[in-house]
């Protein structure tokens, strides 16, 4: 490393001489002199930012005490604004303790560190041919004495070895880890034949009775108690979540009932809440034009007509809950959906 | 044998003295002192990026070991009773949850602790961004440093693998949502999408795995993963030593700068305490991710308008342009979901693949085996920047689009208009873009030539003896000067013609063919730096010498032909 005392140690770069006596490019004019900073040249202004520096370095410490301070005496009382105001004066303070230091380092730096440039040489990166010799000597040379070479046998037995071993890792590790590995899951929801429509999330079974034309309803299937709080549950909901909305039966211009059944209940349509694109909820319902839109990537589909996708990224309807009502009026369902529920995958049609 | 080389060396008396002796005969650190004590490295504020990305994931490691003293990755279900909103008391929820609650308000500092936490992550994520861009528009990638700029790819990768994996810890419905998205998207992955479903939630989404699995990737597998890669990353700068922006005295040849220590040891730890001190501040004023007004988790409800991160955005907003229909294809019986594939996977997947290839692709077209140590001036190099810019642009496009709807309501658009103009924007925007920028680095590179040539414009008007007005101009200072002759424009790949001597037709013509016409693209349009002799003979132009505007010369060139294409 050579300080940088000459600002024109300039190297001609010019290779070769162009037209009429004018080199072909421009030549390097070296490193630009040094101007000296105030703090350089005047020794008030070099004390000034020793002043500043040191001052910056006591507000950090002072910026630490209050966050001392601050932690004894706004003690969390369970509501979210005091836990508002003890987050804030916790944080400002270890800020203030944090830029004090950050800040006078830097200045340091700037004004009181000497800012002569420095030249270092650098070097090609690729080894010379005689160190490139001796390594490749050193590989062969290797090579040579295990004799990895001549016994072709050994070779391929400790190549087998280490093939082999990640198995003892990976067979149990994939045996677990996807759980039972049953994909055929996704084709069924706890959904059966008779089994009560019920309000999201308190429960209650919906009477048909009850729902006015224009009513929308989040569905889940009636279930015990107990069984809502296990995870199983979470899973199941996950797959099993309806969005029902009586319509005028008028307005129906399609549903998915094959020929000779009836999947709707005057007017009642049940459809899978799991958008058929990627799974999200899809919960946006609009009166006026039947749509139903999916918040995550707004597939619209038509709850008048089959659930079809009328805009966005989901390409098929959602697939709908038969539904009909049981001999107290309740909505039950008439069986599980036809169709796998969801987003699409590899096996869903097989 | 050791008072003799103590002696030999001079015993050292002072306490440091000592120390350092005794450390010095037991792992030679001397050796490394000398060696790195007083390396240069060159100063400028762009390079202080790459120092943002480490100083905030030490921020991340800092606040993240704090969180995992509290934070318990478990899925056992719960029935709150905490400190936490009276709105969340009662509610059936995940351990996970309960603990993200009781951090935020029993844990004293806890709520501060998460935010700066978040506030880390996505800072992090856009110092990585543009630090890259930094490395990228410079030209920095070039040889020697390839490799790492593939390291550094891959820790782009790793980011956001980390922040998404942190992002659903919480368990509560915005991030159960994502995961549940990234289930769909794990789903129409062809053959194997259902079972490696299974393998990530180990079993059917959500099951009650997938938070403590996410957990050991987050603060584990990504983190430790990160901080080798850092390591290699680093240890390649210092190898390469750093570039260094063009100017005066600055060649391939050296480095120049200020010393490490003190001037960078100063800095650098300025730096941190800044970045670190901006976080606080952030994760004082700032609140973010209040999971208590989500709730736990549910597969039920979901709000409109939630928005991921930032820096998933893009891949949010490339699953909501795509058009749903027509593009689920079933082969024989097997279902391809091209709606969700292309968006989510190939998309992300060509815009890597740009990433990682970048750098090989300039240096066959460039046809360059030099090491470079001196950065470029972007004008200098106007199809790298304009390809540069059209990613980002791709990149943003896609990342408002993520934001649709916020913007139909916004500016009162219907969502329909806003996604087909997405749609069309994504095509043109990235092309138009490169476009622009291409032609504005060229006119950049004309107006240097400019400047060069006939200097400063003075403001000040003489009038000569013959009437004529003339605007005075002042020369450039050799230094600004140099600045802007001091690069290479470079010219097309030629190849060997596609029979030898002999009439025999040469193998490996055609792919030489197609590099050259890529090669075309990259370099047809260009601007050559002044010569001395151009400027010379601007000077003796008429008898105003360094004061007349003096006639064009030859500024395009063009191939082979010196027709002036940018005009
Ligand atoms: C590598 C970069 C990292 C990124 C980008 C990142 C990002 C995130 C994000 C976005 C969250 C959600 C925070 C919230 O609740 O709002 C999170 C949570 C968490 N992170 Fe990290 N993190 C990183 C590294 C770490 C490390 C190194 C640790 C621990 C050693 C850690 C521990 C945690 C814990 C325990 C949580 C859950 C706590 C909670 O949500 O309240 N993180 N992380
Ligand atoms: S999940 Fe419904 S539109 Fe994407």
């Amino acid at each position: 490393m050579s300080e940088n005392q000459n600002p024109n140690t300039s190297q001609d770069v010019t290779t070769s001489t162009g037209t009429a006596g004018h080199p072909e490019r421009f030549s390097d004019p070296g490193v630009p002199e040094h101007r000296p900073r105030l703090t350089d040249t005047d020794p008030k202004a070099n004390k000034r930012s020793e002043r500043i520096i040191v001052l910056l370095f006591a507000l950090s410490c002072l910026g630490a005490i209050a966050s001392l301070v601050a932690y004894f005496t706004v003690r969390p009382d369970g509501t979210t604004d005091q836990t508002r105001l003890s987050t804030l004066l916790l944080g400002v303070t270890m800020a203030i303790s944090l830029l004090g230091i950050g800040i006078a380092a830097i200045h340091w730096a700037k004004a009181l560190m000497s800012d002569h440039e420095h030249v270092d040489e650098r070097h090609e990166l690729r080894s010379t041919p005689e160190v490139r010799e001796v390594a490749v000597k050193h590989l062969t040379d290797g090579v040579e004495d295990s004799g990895i070479g001549r016994r072709g046998v050994l070779k391929g037995a400790a190549v087998s070895a280490l093939a082999l071993f990640p198995l003892t890792f990976a067979v149990p590790l994939i045996s677990s880890v996807g759980g039972d590995w049953n994909i055929s899951k996704f084709r069924h929801t706890i959904w059966t034949s008779g089994k009560r429509l019920a309000y999201d999330p308190t429960g209650r079974p919906i009477k048909a009775a009850d729902l006015t034309v224009g009513s929308v309803a989040h569905v889940i299937p009636e279930e015990s108690e107990e069984y809502m709080a296990s995870h199983e549950w979470i899973t199941e909901k996950a797959k099993a979540v309806v969005l029902l909305v009586r319509l005028n039966p008028e307005d129906i211009r399609s549903d998915q009932s094959p020929e000779g059944e009836t999947w709707s209940y005057d007017g009642i349509v049940a459809y899978s809440k799991i958008c058929t694109h990627v799974g999200c909820p899809v919960a946006l319902y609009e009166q006026q034009t039947h749509h139903l839109l999916c918040p995550c990537h707004q597939s619209t589909f038509d709850m008048a007509d089959g659930a079809k996708v009328v805009f966005g990224p989901a390409n098929r309807p959602l697939p709908q809950l038969p539904i009909a009502v049981d001999d107290e009026g309740y909505l039950v369902a008439q069986d599980d959906f036809a169709e796998p529920v969801g987003p699409s995958y590899w096996e869903r049609l097989k | 044998m050791s008072t003799e080389t103590a002696s030999n060396t001079g015993a050292p008396t002072t306490p440091v003295g000592k120390a350092a002796d005794y450390l010095d005969q037991r792992t030679s650190i001397g050796v490394a002192v000398k060696e790195f004590a007083r390396k240069v490295f060159p100063d400028h504020w762009s390079f202080m990026l790459g120092e943002m990305a480490l100083f905030s994931f030490v921020v991340l490691l800092l606040s993240g070991v704090f969180l995992t003293m509290f934070f318990d990755p478990s899925m056992a279900l719960v029935e709150y009773h905490g400190a936490g909103p009276e709105t969340m008391q009662g509610q059936l929820m995940s351990t996970a949850f309960a603990s993200t609650l009781d951090l935020s308000f029993d844990v004293r500092g806890g709520l501060l602790m998460r935010q700066i936490h978040h506030w880390a992550a996505l800072v992090f994520m856009a110092s990585i961004v543009v630090h890259m861009m930094r490395v990228f528009f410079t030209g920095a990638f070039r040889k020697p440093r390839e490799i790492n700029w593939l390291v550094g790819t891959v820790l782009l990768i790793l980011g956001l693998l980390a922040g998404f994996s942190g992002y659903s810890l919480p368990d509560d419905v915005l991030s159960g949502n994502g995961l549940r998205i990234t289930d769909g998207v794990i789903k129409s992955i062809p053959v194997i999408g259902s079972y490696m479903s299974y393998m990530v939630f180990g079993g059917e989404f959500p099951g009650e795995h997938i938070i403590p699995r996410l957990f050991t990737i987050h603060i584990l597998l990504v983190p430790a993963l990160i901080l080798a890669l850092i390591g290699l990353h680093l240890f390649l700068m210092v190898l390469h030593k750093h570039t260094q922006y063009p100017g005066g005295g600055r060649t391939d040849k050296n480095v120049v700068g200020y010393p490490l220590f003190p001037v960078y040891v100063a800095k650098m730890g300025g730096n941190f305490f800044i970045v670190f001190g901006i976080l606080a501040l952030m994760g004082a004023t700032m609140s973010i991710n209040n999971v208590w007004n989500y709730g736990p988790y549910d597969p039920s409800p979901v709000g409109a308008g939630a928005q991921p991160d930032w820096y998933m955005l893009f891949l949010e907003g490339s699953l909501r342009l795509m058009p749903g229909a027509g593009t689920e294809w079933v082969i024989f019986g097997y279902t391809l979901s091209l709606n969700v594939l292309i968006p989510a996977v190939v998309i992300p997947g060509l815009l890597f693949t740009f990433l990682f290839a970048y750098p090989f692709i300039e240096a066959k077209v460039t046809g360059d085996k030099r090491e470079h140590h001196v950065l470029d001036r972007p004008r200098n190099v106007p199809v790298r920047t304009g390809l540069g810019v059209a990613f980002l642009t791709a990149f943003i496009i896609l990342a408002l689009a993520g934001s649709n709807d916020l913007i139909a309501t916004h500016f009162a658009m219907s969502l329909n208009q806003i996604t087909w103009a997405f749609r069309i924007l994504f095509f043109v925007g990235p092309v138009f873009a490169f476009w622009v920028t291409k032609r504005i680095c060229l006119s950049l590179q004309r107006k240097d030539r400019e400047l060069v040539l006939h200097g400063h414009e003075t403001g000040r008007i003489v009038r000569f003896a013959n009437g004529e007005y003339i605007e005075v101009h002042r020369p450039l200072d050799e230094q600004e000067r140099w600045l802007r002759v001091n690069y290479d424009a470079h010219r097309p790949l030629e190849i060997e013609p596609a029979t030898d001597a002999r009439g025999v037709k040469r193998r490996g013509y055609k792919s030489d063919k197609r590099w050259q016409k890529l090669s075309r693209f990259f370099y047809e349009d260009r601007v050559e730096p002044v010569t001395p002799a151009e400027l010379a003979a601007a000077h003796s132009h008429g008898e105003h010498d360094e004061i007349a505007p003096a006639a064009h010369t030859s500024e395009v060139t063009s191939g082979t032909d010196t027709v002036d294409r940018e005009r």
